[in-house]
């Protein structure tokens, strides 16, 4: 039987709450964080039955590390070898190919060269064939020099050789955890907000977590809170087997006009500490490069400095000359949750039901699907009993992937309020005023309409997003009106 | 979709209702050419004018001194008597050849052929991303055109202690837009030593009482939901820091021709401009550019109706079969 929510508690539990003595939910699962991890764990527990609340401490979904990240869906072939991380990787790569059209989730199929550009870069090749053959990844395939330019004639001709990665896919990187988090509140989660975890106490058989909008009860407890997982650990742990260390990755985005230039993604030659930096084309039909690894203290500082970005841009265009001549349209950082290992970071307390994913980096948008499933695992060895639900309901989300059909080819639309990104009044009306799941941020706004995020960043809609968005949001556009 | 494709032709297309647009369009009537359809994707035309709130507009135009929105009314209204048609809240979404545009609405897509198209898309700001700036990303950081929409079309202020940077003609237009609103900039800063333009800036500051500080570049913005404090430096490296809520990028117009770069016209690639003849023509001769689409630096809307008419000028040549062939 399908639990629909109840729209009216949903709404009061996105709205303010004064008193953080309320007591808000009894749960089988709370789910802290709202990143794309808490959205796959929140909807794999709905459908198999658990009540579940997610938590999260900003206003919208994907406030911290899953609101930066490189949109690629990995199949794992360089991986280490026989590891957790892979295998969710791997699990949460045929998921998402599995689901995907259900919730009209759209997939760019660009594939992926690793790209030499030195001896040294080309002589590593034997390894990487090896790994991605060790890791079940077996249409890997090498390409001559000529072969590449004649795939991706615009590249540099300074490339040497490259590796082909036929199944290494580009999707959108905010609208499917959104999918997934709707799933979830579609068969009964629901999602609190503003509603950072102060605390807890284990009673023996069950958790009351205490939040900045009131408590919340529950059996078992997922920490998927990211950047701040150590944190939440030693605030009601008491201890925590990791530390965060912040890793900045700096992007620059070119303008549409780029889009066109390559096909596939172009990834460097892995080193150790990073995958490094890629050229890629985005779902939205721009061109990307980035991201960087710088380690910093901060955790929620994604600052762009303009040295790097200079510099981002400089190699971009020497593997891709024709960049030269493309604007600039946007600069952004995002910040990845590593630790002092390299490997994900999955505990489990198991006599007091709290389970730990920590350190998921880079490849959780992938990884997350297959991170979910483990965890259901995990609760099903602990005796776990949920009935799963029968025919889920499936939520579609709106398309914005610019290979497919936008709101904007609809009649009706209203206007269009961002010309740059093609984005209608119905869309952004649609997002503001739904029962389920309402932007709670303008940053959560532009993510799932891309409303600002085209070539003039806001000089012709922020105006009108002001008129349209006022009352919406508690940092608002405007912050007051004219004297007359 | 095709079934639903709405197909229409016409003589001359105009993309953008702004002072050039309108002024060719206007011209292209009067001079006895039977269907001008002026394209804008607004829900009212008259271009930036619209949301300059002050004085000069009109002079040449109409021998009057108008504010922008006054005189964005009137030259909407002159191309209307006129008899041009002008389609709103339409945006033209590709360049093919020979002057086939296609078209989005919300009526659903359409396809509108001319024999002539204008591209008279004008020229916008670049924005804080594409001048590379160091620092966070909160709320507050605008660019001139904006701010004025929301000041003069939606009478909402987006800050009110904002850095303003530049010192273009523009600058100032943003300077006498804050006044208005009651917005106090805390400083107006420029990069280079001296300011951009002459008059108007030594003069708007002092009239306004506004710190004016030369030789000084912006380190980093700073603030985690709204900008809270920008770093600057001057030329010998000191840092300083101003504390406000907001960042205004005034001027360093680009033109506005993601159009033309996604098409088959050539296009000037550094400064993104269309490539055009001494007529206004492109590279495929059904299509001519006017106005700040093609001028840089930018020209007031006076300059652009005049370029406007001259454009228009050529293309009743070309279309009666009088115009010289040669590029």
């Amino acid at each position: 039987m399908i639990n629909k929510p109840d729209k009216i508690i949903q709404k009061q539990l996105q709205g303010d709450v004064t008193s953080n003595s309320a007591f808000l939910a009894d749960t089988d699962v709370a789910v802290i964080g709202g990143g794309v991890v808490g959205c796959a764990v929140a909807r794999k527990m709905a459908l198999k039955g658990a009540s579940v609340v997610l938590i999260e401490k900003a206003s919208d979904i994907l406030d911290g590390a899953s609101k930066g990240n490189s949109a690629i869906l990995h199949t794992g072939f360089d991986a280490p070898v026989g590891t957790l991380e892979w295998q969710c990787v791997q699990r949460g790569y045929e998921e998402y190919l599995a689901i995907r059209k259900s919730f009209n989730l759209p997939l760019l199929k660009s594939g992926a060269l690793v790209a030499a550009w030195t001896e040294e870069e080309e002589s590593r090749f034997p390894d990487i064939l090896k790994k991605g053959s060790e890791n079940g990844v077996k249409d890997l395939g090498m390409l001559s020099r000529s072969e590449v330019l004649s795939r991706e004639p615009n590249l540099s001709v300074d490339i040497r050789a490259a590796i082909t990665v036929p199944r290494e896919f580009v999707i959108d990187p905010w609208s499917t955890p959104l999918a997934y988090l709707m799933q979830a509140l579609e068969n009964g989660g629901k999602a609190l907000f503003k509603a950072g975890v102060t605390g807890g106490e284990f009673t023996g058989s069950k958790w009351l977590l205490k939040t900045a909008r009131g408590k919340v009860r529950a059996r078992y407890v997922i920490n998927c809170a990211g950047l701040y997982g150590d944190i939440l650990d030693r605030d009601v742990l008491g201890s925590s087997e990791f530390t965060i260390k912040p890793r900045k990755g700096q992007f620059v985005v070119f303008d549409k006009a780029a889009h066109k230039l390559i096909t596939s993604i172009i990834l460097p030659v892995p080193t150790k500490r990073t995958k490094g930096i890629v050229l890629f084309p985005t779902i939205f039909g721009n061109l990307m490069v980035g991201p960087t690894a710088e380690e910093q203290e901060g955790r929620d500082d994604a600052s762009v400095d303009r040295n790097i970005l200079n510099e981002l841009h400089a190699q971009a265009i020497k593997k891709l000359p024709a960049l030269e001549n493309i604007p600039v349209t946007a600069t952004y950082a995002g910040i990845r949750s590593a630790t002092e290992r390299p490997e994900y970071r999955i505990i489990e307390d198991t006599e007091r039901n709290w389970i730990t994913l920590g350190g998921i980096r880079s490849t959780g948008l992938t990884s997350a699907l297959g991170l979910a499933q483990h965890v259901y695992g995990l609760l099903l060895k602990k005796g776990a009993e949920f009935s799963e639900v029968a025919n889920p309901s499936i939520p579609k989300v709106p398309n914005l992937a610019e290979h497919l059909p936008r709101d904007c080819e609809t009649p009706d639309y209203g206007e269009i309020v961002c010309h740059c990104e093609m984005v209608t009044q119905r869309e952004i009306k649609a997002v503001l005023e739904s029962d389920l799941l309402p932007a709670g941020s303008l940053s959560g706004l532009k993510r799932r309409t891309r409303v600002t995020m085209g070539r003039c960043q806001g000089f012709y809609c922020s105006a009108h997003l002001a008129e349209l968005t006022e009352g919406k949001f508690q940092e608002p556009i405007a912050v007051g009106e004219t004297d007359e | 979709m095709s079934d639903t494709l709405k197909y229409d032709i016409c003589d001359v297309a105009i993309i953008g209702g702004g002072p050039s647009g309108l002024a060719a369009a206007t011209t292209l009537k009067k001079s006895g050419v039977e269907r001008v359809v002026v394209l804008d994707r607004e829900s009212v035309a008259g271009g930036v004018p619209r949301h300059c709130g002050h004085p000069p507009f009109g002079i040449v135009e109409y021998k009057r001194i108008l504010s922008g929105p006054s005189y964005a009314k009137k030259i909407v209204k002159t191309a209307i008597t006129a008899g041009v048609d002008i389609w709103l809240k339409t945006t033209v979404t590709s360049l093919g050849n020979e002057g086939r545009l296609t078209l989005i609405s919300p009526d659903g897509p359409g396809a509108l052929e001319a024999n002539r198209v204008l591209i008279a898309t004008g020229a916008r700001e670049t924005p804080r991303s594409a001048r590379m700036i160091s620092g966070q990303r909160p709320l507050g950081i605008y660019n001139t055109g904006a701010l004025q929409s929301m000041i003069y079309l939606k009478k909402r202020v987006p800050f009110h202690r904002p850095l303003v940077v530049g010192t273009e003609i523009v600058s100032f237009s943003a300077l006498f837009t804050c006044r208005k609103a009651g917005i106090t900039p805390v400083a107006l800063v420029e990069e280079n030593k001296k300011t951009s333009v002459m008059w108007p800036i030594g003069y708007g500051t002092r009239l306004f009482g506004i710190p004016l500080l030369m030789n000084t570049s912006i380190l980093s913005i700073q603030g985690h939901e709204r900008v809270e404090m920008v770093k600057l430096s001057d030329k010998d490296g000191n840092e300083k820091d101003i504390n406000c809520d907001g960042v205004l990028f005034t001027g360093q117009f680009i033109p506005e021709s993601s159009l033309v770069r996604m098409s088959h016209l050539h296009i000037n690639q550094i400064t993104g401009e269309p490539i055009v003849d001494k007529y206004g023509r492109c590279s495929d001769p059904s299509y001519y550019a006017a106005g700040n689409v093609l001028f840089n630096p930018v020209k007031v809307a006076g300059k652009c109706w005049r370029a406007g008419q001259a454009t228009a000028q050529w293309i009743v040549k070309d279309l009666m079969g009088t115009a010289k062939r040669k590029i």
